[in-house]
């Protein structure tokens, strides 16, 4: 636990740094707010209809595929950390599980999910 | 000395100690990876770079950083406030929050966790995040066309960048970053030996470090050609300062976590060990900045077809053969 607690206090440490820099810039820097100022910048240009439109679907789809591989990852780490002591039946174990999600990419693939253009 | 010791051996003032040395160095380290990389951009540019503060311009990362303080901070009239003030921090912190893990000699680390690969890779995964709040906490289109793009990529390649960490993770048997590197020191550097995975894991993670690092030629969420400056775009002063060190610090940890999972760590032919973990570190990070003022950028739909047509299959089946590797050398 020890460790943790050396982590816990570089957190503190880090936070501290970003609070100090930003609190100095907020004493030191000026402060002359006006409309044109805090309007959306935009290039110059008065903004233009709404901020916040329907967005493209193919962020969800690479968003859901995210997960699926995440989660493949996150059982993949306990069994590379043991993976010598798990002999041959671990390691086909893990090929049939990969070739499992390999098959569903392709299918995503094949669909045209992964097609952005 | 030995009283010294003795207090460094409690974790609290261990965490202090090292904690403030890390985090100070790696604020001032980025503050003059600024200045090397506008004078190396220069050099391939044919062009002089910072000259005019201090001699060779060496006082510019100084005169920066004053400049940035003393900015007017302007918050749109639309944006989450709170949001908005938030994320530059929270991205710095996650940024620095990765060098707890980095051993730079034996011993010589914030701490040394069991689990360092899965901590490094996890903290700095989180670092996507902040940089979407703050580009929707904006209200600026730009900034959550940005951000948008700048979530996809991070979690994109996210996936072969933890696959190829993999590797030196089944070589060595070990999810600690310091167990990894004497498993090199005994067996050799996993970019080099054995033949064949290490090399391959090891390019895709420098690649995938520079995807996720959002540097050229994976710049998408920033392309300053079409997004003015992406997430970024509403940011003045410090606060975008604070973006801008977080990235290069993501960078430059990413160069570090290279150089310990491939290239031995701190394992050299002489001399102190710190010194040959920071020369590999550098050095990296020296390639990192080469490729940023050599290559072009990619389009969108090449960088995501990149990643989950070649990548994502290419690092499973590097996993698999590397264990196959590790099975038939028994």
């Amino acid at each position: 636990m020890a460790n943790y607690g050396t982590i816990f206090v570089l957190f503190l440490i880090a936070a501290m740094i970003a609070l100090i820099l930003w609190t100095l810039a907020s004493v030191l820097g000026p402060k002359a707010p006006n409309p044109r100022k805090e309007r959306p910048f935009e290039c110059g240009n008065p903004p233009l209809g709404p901020v916040v439109r329907r967005v493209s679907v193919k962020f969800y789809i690479v968003a859901l595929l995210f997960i699926v591989f995440d989660i493949e990852t996150v059982f993949l780490y306990p069994w590379a950390v043991i993976f010598s002591e798990l002999g041959w039946l671990g390691f086909w174990t893990m090929v049939t599980f990969v070739a499992i999600l390999g098959l569903g990419l392709v299918y995503v693939w094949k669909k045209g999910a992964l097609d952005w253009a | 000395m030995n009283e010294a010791l003795e207090l460094l051996a409690n974790p609290w003032i261990h965490g202090f100690v090292f904690g403030a040395v890390i985090v100070t160095a790696l604020m001032s380290v980025t503050a003059y990876i600024t200045w090397f990389e506008r004078k190396f951009a220069a050099r391939l540019h044919s062009r002089m770079g910072p000259t005019m503060v201090g001699p060779k311009g060496l006082l510019q990362p100084i005169a920066d950083g004053l400049k940035m303080i003393q900015k007017e901070d302007i918050v749109p009239r639309d944006a989450d406030r709170l949001l908005f003030n938030a994320a530059p921090a929270i991205t710095l912190f996650f940024a620095l929050a990765v060098a707890a893990v980095i051993p730079f000699s034996p011993g010589l680390l914030a701490s040394n966790l069991d689990i360092g690969v899965l901590y490094a890779l996890a903290v700095s995964g989180l670092m996507g995040f902040p940089v979407w709040v703050g580009a929707w906490a904006s209200n600026n289109k730009y900034a959550l066309f940005g951000g948008m793009r700048a979530v996809a990529q991070a979690i994109s390649y996210e996936i072969p960048m933890v696959l190829s960490a993999l590797v030196p993770v089944v070589l060595a048997g070990s999810l600690s970053i310091g167990q990894i590197v004497e498993y090199q020191i005994e067996h050799g550097w996993f970019a080099f030996w054995p033949p064949g995975p290490g090399i391959f894991a090891f390019v895709l993670f420098m690649l995938t470090a520079l995807a996720e690092g959002n540097r050229i030629p994976f710049d998408i969420p920033e392309a300053e050609s079409e997004l003015v400056a992406g997430p970024t775009t509403e940011y003045t002063g410090i606060k975008f300062g604070l973006f801008a060190s977080a990235e290069y610090i993501h960078s430059l940890l990413a160069s570090a976590l290279g150089a310990a999972l491939f290239l031995g760590g701190w394992d050299g032919p002489f001399g102190i060990p710190v010194f040959w973990m920071l020369l590999k570190t550098c050095m990296l990070f020296v390639g990192v900045t080469w490729i940023r003022w050599t290559l072009l950028r990619f389009r969108s739909d090449q960088l995501m077809a990149l990643c989950w047509v070649y990548l994502v299959p290419g690092a499973l089946g590097l996993l698999l053969i590397t264990g196959l590797y590790v099975h038939v050398r028994g």
